[in-house]
């Protein structure tokens, strides 16, 4: 495990977004109304949108681009859109936030 | 079975007991022990396709619309082929043919109707057979296989289906009817007597006026006799002479009934344990016998079962269409003009079409279309809405179409375009794919369309058009939007009721709304939650904080982005006038941010675009001290003031269009609106500002200002109605203010003027604007009121650091 340290929880705003940018491309973190965090790879499956620019409701985000619904969770779009927008580790510690970016 | 759960018992396996179900498993899945019975031996299935069955069109198995696995999946336990014959309300048990008991806590009767079987001698012979379900069809076209010839009694709906299908079997049919024409209850002399020439050419055998006295035969039909001694002979008879809610067995437990169960708003029986839905239900002494109304009592029939306790029933009005390939007919309403009512007709024998619209007070009473029923919906619409029509009085009869609305202009109608025919431009979604998947996923309603093809899911325009592909693929009334539309699938809700609660119950939090109303989702989605924090910032101005998590990412960002992720930068050039010092701001600002493209944009500024997010708030801290604010190019805000040079400059200019035009813009810039709201002013009647294209326009004339409303250059083009002439620059910005101010306080949310015009109807714009001095003055004030906590520039706030985390990244790593 490969756990880097990104910031504080405070500082993703909740049911909002904030991205890491990394030598593969950005990934995005979201933050959700009951402060769960999740990671995906900042870009939609449908035709790239950037997801962190999206509205977060539950654990979904809808890509700004053309309104796919992804899940947090698992990074797949929401039915019956089909596509899956990669996902990473990510964990929160005495309010410190660290991912483990898959490559 | 789980111990603990409450059961929920269902008698009757049709479509509206199901359909609660449908809806309730969506509210409240896990909450009920569900078990049903059925008498029929099918799972549930679409009573409405029985006719394309009978004709050969459908298989019964494509009309399944749960299959037994539907059942299991969500634990429900049906026992199909069985007979409730007792319910014991003492013990709360419910009881079946068979012996088996089963117990209820809630019990939910949908037990539809039965078939009228006139009480003539001969009924009982063998070959006389009613047209209810499967069974009945399978009857007849086994029939139609051995014998030659039928009848049948009744010249309704269901009659006519029957005996078109028969006829498409082969068989030489006849239909006898009491009245004079057929289908009388839905249609008038004029449109019964098209349909029955049309009817006739395709075969069938009309007598009319003629009552049935008896039906004769052996043990099989041979014949039926009629009241005038005439005799014709048959092999088999169906009988279609109406139907009688199913209430035998509420009945016979001792539940208060009249015609039909009766119920109450919340689809009660006088049993409180016990619901009703259905044809077996008679609600404000209302029975139903179409879907529509049904799957809108169901809806709530489950609300009240999910223990949600909010949505009621209030009834609900109609329309019919024939379901008879290559007829097409569609009334609603009451088309019987009576002497305080106006009638119009459209009459043209040589295209075959009918049309009569009858009026009282300007406001459609009833509507019966035949030949082109293409704008069935539309009217149907209007009659529900209650829409004052008086403007559109001159084009209604020819349809939606001349009153410019280009969405459904290019199709004549929907049944003769091409499969390949694009629908929704957006989308590239074409006829073809949306037929598919009507058909295919079996889908019933617009949003179901709008999930699975996409097609009206974006503008919005073509949804129209979608309607009536729905209402020609699956024939029936699933064309009728639910009288209650609800905002989105977070809640029951209409735009309406929302907005009313808000101001009621004094709500002034987005979190705060959505537990007073009860909303489905925890935190809405993303088509509800810029539409509430809207309605809460224009119901409380200054007062109400705004929520940028709410807003679409143009607005939270203050920049419209693009389809690489960068954004535009489009600076405020008030009344498109500008400046050589102006001009070269923005050329060193391009220079400085190193700006791909720069662009004069239609509405008369200037657009940078490709620029960085990071970029922003520094390029705007530049804009700022050169004098600019936010253009608002991304909002659903006021765009921009369109401007000519008027009589400043122009040989034909009779006022300052230019100046007026910035007055105009420095007054209304900022403020929130529920879609994008753009104005002009024209110095004379040639309206080089394209003033009557706008949301509001005013066309300067030697005595005045005429000011127009309700225009839109967008996809489908409208030109504004006009609305008043006034004589001082004074009255433009009062009868705009006032104007922005209750399309602000009344529109739904992403509503353009154009159709929120056309829903409210004119009269009703000029009543509360022009008609109502007093009234238009509140408005024109509580405008400036909000205006007064509108007009901070977003762009110098965030020059400033406001929100910076939207433009920086958390972190960078390897
Ligand atoms: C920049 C501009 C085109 C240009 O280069 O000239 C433009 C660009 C866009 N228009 Fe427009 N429209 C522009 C003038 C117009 C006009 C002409 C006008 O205002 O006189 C119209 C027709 C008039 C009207 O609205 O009635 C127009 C009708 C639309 C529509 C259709 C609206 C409708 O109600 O039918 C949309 C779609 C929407 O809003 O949902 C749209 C949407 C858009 C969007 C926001 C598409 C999007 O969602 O990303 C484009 C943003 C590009 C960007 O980032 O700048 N744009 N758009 C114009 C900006 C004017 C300005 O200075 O603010
Ligand atoms: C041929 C035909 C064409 C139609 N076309 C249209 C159309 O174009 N548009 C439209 O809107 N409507 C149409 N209708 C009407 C529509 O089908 C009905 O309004 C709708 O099916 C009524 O739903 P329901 O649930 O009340 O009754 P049903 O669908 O009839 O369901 C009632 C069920 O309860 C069962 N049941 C009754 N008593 C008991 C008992 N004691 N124990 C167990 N089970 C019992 C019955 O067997 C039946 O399956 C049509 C109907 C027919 C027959
Ligand atoms: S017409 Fe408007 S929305 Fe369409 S591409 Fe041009 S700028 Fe974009
Ligand atoms: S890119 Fe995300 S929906 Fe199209």
């Amino acid at each position: 495990m490969n756990w880097i340290q990104v910031g504080k929880l405070d500082d993703i705003p909740r049911q909002g977004s904030r991205i890491v940018n990394t030598s593969t491309g950005e990934i995005a973190l979201f933050r959700s109304v009951g402060d769960e965090v999740f990671a995906l790879d900042n870009r939609c499956p449908h035709k790239g949108g950037p997801l962190a620019q999206g509205i977060v409701h539950g654990k979904r985000v809808t890509c700004p681009l053309h309104s796919w619904m992804i899940e947090l969770e698992t990074g797949a779009a929401v039915a019956p859109d089909v596509g899956c927008a990669h996902r990473h580790d990510i964990k929160v510690e005495s309010g410190l936030v660290f991912i483990n970016p898959k490559t | 079975m789980e111990k603990n759960k409450t059961r929920l018992v269902v008698i009757g396996n049709g479509m509206a007991g199901i359909r609660t179900l449908e809806e309730l498993l969506k509210m409240s899945p896990d909450e009920y022990d569900i078990t049903v019975f059925g008498a029929e031996l099918q799972p549930n299935y679409n009573r409405i396709l029985l006719s394309p069955v009978l004709s050969g069109e459908m298989a019964f198995q494509d009309t399944v619309l749960n299959d037994w696995s539907w059942y299991k999946d969500n634990n429900i336990k049906l026992h199909a082929g069985k007979w409730v014959t007792k319910i014991d309300r003492q013990r709360c048990v419910v009881e079946t043919d068979d012996g088996l008991a089963v117990p209820y806590d809630r019990l939910l009767i949908a037990t539809g109707s039965n078939p009228i079987i006139l009480p003539i001698p001969g009924v009982n012979l063998s070959g006389v057979i009613a047209y209810r379900s499967i069974d009945d069809v399978e009857k007849m076209q086994a029939a139609a296989k051995v014998s030659k010839r039928a009848v049948v009694i009744g010249g309704g709906l269901l009659g006519l289906e029957a005996a078109n299908g028969l006829t498409l079997q082969g068989m030489e049919v006849a239909v006898v009817h009491l009245c004079d024409w057929p289908m009388e209850r839905q249609l008038d002399k004029v449109g019964g007597g098209l349909l029955k020439d049309a009817l006739e050419k395709r075969g069938l055998k009309f007598y009319l006026s003629r009552q049935t006295e008896s039906i004769f035969g052996m043990d099989k039909v041979r014949g039926l006799r009629f009241k005038d001694g005439e005799e014709i002979e048959a092999d088999l008879v169906v009988m279609a002479a109406g139907i009688r809610p199913n209430i035998a067995l509420a009945k016979s437990a001792g539940i208060h009934c009249e015609r039909g169960i009766v119920v109450n708003d919340t689809m009660q029986t006088y049993d409180p344990k016990i619901y009703s839905v259905g044809e077996c239900v008679q609600h404000r002494g209302q029975t139903y016998g179409l879907v529509a109304p049904l799957f809108e009592q169901a809806k709530v029939a489950a609300n009240h079962l999910a223990e949600y306790g909010r949505m009621r029933y209030e009834g609900s009005s109609v329309s019919t269409k024939l379901k008879v390939t290559g007829i097409d007919l569609f009334s609603a309403g009451d088309f019987n003009a009576g002497p305080e009512d106006e009638e119009l007709l459209l009459q043209d024998s040589a295209r075959g079409v009918y049309k009569k619209l009858v009026l009282r007070d300007n406001k459609l009473r009833g509507a019966v279309m035949y030949g082109d029923t293409i704008d069935g919906p539309w009217y149907f619409q209007m009659l529900r809405d209650g829409t004052d029509v008086s403007e559109m009085r001159e084009h209604i009869l020819f349809g939606q179409v001349h009153l410019g609305d280009a969405g459904h202009g290019g199709a004549a109608s929907v049944a003769n375009m091409d499969d390949k025919a694009e629908v929704c431009g957006c989308n590239g979604v074409c006829k073809g794919t949306i037929v598919n998947a009507i058909v295919e996923k079996k889908l019933f309603t617009l949003e179901e369309v709008r999930a699975h093809t996409k097609a009206s899911s974006s503008c919005g325009s073509c949804t129209g058009l979608v309607e009536s592909i729905l209402a020609n693929t699956l024939g029936g009334d699933y064309s009728t939007k639910p009288s209650k539309k609800a905002m989105c699938s977070c809640t029951e809700d209409t735009h309406e009721e929302v907005r009313a609660a808000i101001t009621q119950q004094n709500i002034k939090s987005l979190p705060q709304l959505m537990q007073a109303l009860h909303w489905k989702t925890p935190d809405g989605c993303h088509s509800c939650r810029p539409a509430l924090n809207f309605y809460l910032l224009s119901a409380w101005p200054g007062e109400y904080e705004d929520d940028s998590r709410s807003r679409f990412i143009n607005e939270r960002v203050h920049a419209n982005i693009q389809k690489d992720g960068t954004y535009s930068v489009i600076p405020r050039i008030w009344g498109g006038v500008t400046s050589p010092a102006e001009l070269r701001a923005i050329a060193d600002i391009a220079d400085k941010y190193q700006v791909p493209t720069v662009k004069i944009t239609g509405g008369q500024r200037i657009d940078l675009l490709g620029v960085t997010k990071e970029n922003l708030p520094k390029m705007w801290g530049d804009m700022v001290a050169a004098g600019f604010v936010s253009g608002h190019a991304y909002g659903k805000s006021l765009r921009t003031v369109k401007t000519c040079v008027g009589s400043e400059w122009c040989r034909f200019g009779t006022q300052d269009s230019t100046g007026l035009g910035i007055k105009v813009e420095k007054m209304t810039w900022g403020s929130w609106t529920p879609h994008k709201f753009k104005i002009a002013v024209s110095g004379c009647p040639r309206n080089c500002a394209e003033a009557t294209i706008k949301d509001f326009g005013v066309v300067c004339v030697d005595s005045g200002y005429e000011i127009h409303v309700g225009g839109n250059g967008g996809i489908k083009v409208r030109v504004t109605d006009f609305l008043c002439k006034v004589a001082t620059e004074a009255e433009v910005m009062e009868y705009c203010g006032a104007f922005m101010q209750v399309y602000r306080e009344e529109a739904h949310y992403l509503d353009r003027t154009a159709p929120w015009i056309e829903r409210v109807g004119l009269a009703y714009v000029k009543q509360r604007v022009v008609e109502d001095a007093v009234g238009r003055a509140e408005l024109y004030a509580r405008f400036l009121e909000s205006q007064r906590y509108s007009q901070d520039d977003p762009w110098k706030e965030r020059a400033e650091g406001k929100d910076a985390h939207e433009y920086a990244a958390l972190a960078t790593i390897e």
